[in-house]
């Protein structure tokens, strides 16, 4: 069960998202098995780990785009498995930010954003275009408004696809290695407007292997593999001594990569 | 005919033959809109049904478009003109065409449209998901739309297809192209020239439809790119 109690410093941080026990199977396959975390409210968590160690799964599965098989996730005090019919509302308080950025590639920048708050929240097209706009300032798009999402950059889609999360005003943001579809060179612009999200307070859960910017933001780390998480704790504990044979290993192995950035754009491979 | 004398009042015969025939231009147009219409109606709600609506769902459409793409469209035609025109009501001949082929098109643009779905990638439907939208609107505002231009190629084939399909509302007496060429046959017992002026006219409908057809189909990856 929850493997960690203790009381965060005075009290003055609310858990929005406690993940419970999460499984999720595909067949026979155990992708998450029994996964449990808090995550603070105004806080970044970030989680790493090899490929195909569920990490993209769990995401999906804290906002229900995949309903677990076991286990649940609280949004706040509400148990999304219990939500019924609510499970959309309550989904929309997650804004989601994909590795391909999922852009609707028939509609401009600023219907894609516009979108989210016209259908969901059925707000009028005028106020739509004015919540999508501050959002397009808020990730240095607004001048692309016009322009359809083939027109554009790796880094503009994916700050688009962040300005689209935003806009429905969510309560925490999911990341979903946000820039590991990126060419090297476009990955600062979204890093950087990440980093300003974090400032912000803005409640982020990020699974990445951006380890400067774990580093710049996070408050917590979770190292998983093979479904289950390994070792969780700050920054200063991954980089400084992390326990796990395993953990150990995979750290190494990043920041070998990180000597060579360019070595780094593993998942460009053509993709859309 | 180069050269002969008969030459004016040769030309004269195939103008008032055209004159003839093209009257039944309108019937042909309208019966290819009603048919492509029903078939349209019919056809995205299941292709949306195959594609979402689960295994139940998936075999009720697989059946009917089995079932609607086996069936010659004659049939059909025969089915609701002589079957039900007796028994039941009475079915005219232009509705009975336009009912017949539109069932038979559901078959075709079910699977058209299925396949501009399935070519729509999952990310779109999470992306979707993820703004809180249900399924429906998800598929209504984001899914469609580009499976639908995705799917333009195909379906304008498909509508070639119902333009030349309609001739089969010449046995049952609705004068179209064909059964008004039928008509000056009768008339002035010439098998070739009338059949020949029409077969000059369904190509000139045709052949710009299939080019533009094909034009949409090579551009087609152009539409869908980007991420």
């Amino acid at each position: 069960m929850g493997t960690r109690e203790e009381t965060t410093g005075g009290g003055r941080l609310t858990k929005v998202v406690s993940v419970r026990d999460v499984w999720k199977f595909y067949g026979k396959v155990e992708v998450v098995k029994g996964v449990s975390f808090d995550v603070d409210e105004g806080t970044t968590t970030v989680i790493f780990g090899p490929s195909g160690a569920g990490k993209s799964t769990l995401l999906r599965c804290i906002n229900m785009l995949h309903i677990p098989d076991r286990g649940t996730v609280f949004l706040r005090d509400i148990d999304l498995m219990k939500a019924g019919h609510k499970l959309n509302y309550y989904r929309s308080k997650f804004g989601m930010v994909f590795q391909h950025f999922n852009l609707f590639n028939h509609m401009t920048v600023l219907e894609n954003v516009m979108i989210g708050p016209k259908v969901v929240k059925r707000i009028s097209s005028d106020e739509a275009r004015l919540t999508a706009t501050k959002a397009l300032r808020e990730v240095r798009m607004e001048d692309w408004s016009k322009h359809y999402p083939s027109q554009l950059s790796g880094g503009q889609k994916q700050r688009v696809g962040i300005a689209r999360a935003l806009a429905m005003d969510p309560e925490v943001l999911l990341f979903d290695e946000p820039t590991s579809a990126l060419d090297p060179e476009l990955i600062g612009e979204v890093l950087q407007t990440m980093l300003d999200l974090a400032k912000e307070k803005k409640t982020m859960i990020c699974v990445t292997h951006e380890m400067g910017f774990a580093k710049a933001v996070s408050s917590e780390m979770i190292f998983m593999d093979e479904g289950v998480i390994v070792e969780t704790g700050s920054p200063e504990h991954f980089f400084t001594n992390p326990t796990n044979e395993r953990t150990k290993r995979f750290l190494g192995r990043l920041t070998e990569l990180y000597g060579r950035h360019e070595n780094k754009n593993e998942a460009v491979a053509g993709k859309k | 005919m180069t050269g002969t004398p008969h030459l004016p009042p040769f030309f004269d015969t195939i103008l008032s033959h055209l004159a003839f025939i093209i009257e039944g231009l309108p019937v042909t147009l309208s019966l290819t809109v009603y048919g492509m219409s029903l078939g349209f109606l019919l056809g995205l709600p299941m292709a949306i049904l195959r594609v979402y609506g689960g295994a139940n769902g998936r075999l009720f459409v697989v059946s009917y478009e089995r079932v609607m793409r086996s069936v010659p469209p004659l049939v059909l035609i025969f089915v609701f003109y002589f079957g039900i025109h007796t028994s039941v009501f009475d079915v005219p001949g232009f509705l009975a065409v336009a009912l017949a082929l539109g069932l038979c098109s559901s078959g075709y643009q079910s699977q058209i449209f299925r396949g501009a779905l399935e070519s729509i990638g999952s990310g779109q439907m999470d992306a979707a998901r993820s703004l809180g939208m249900g399924r429906l609107q998800a598929i209504r505002f984001i899914v469609a739309p580009q499976a639908l231009r995705f799917a333009l190629p195909s379906w304008a084939n498909e509508l070639a297809t119902m333009i030349k399909d309609t001739s089969l509302a010449f046995v049952v007496g609705v004068a179209e192209l064909m059964r008004r060429t039928d008509y000056v046959r009768a008339a002035t017992y010439d098998p070739l020239i009338p059949f020949l002026l029409v077969a000059g006219i369904y190509f000139a409908i045709v052949f710009p439809i299939t080019r533009i057809a094909g034009t949409w189909g090579r551009e087609k990856k152009r539409l869908v790119v980007g991420g």
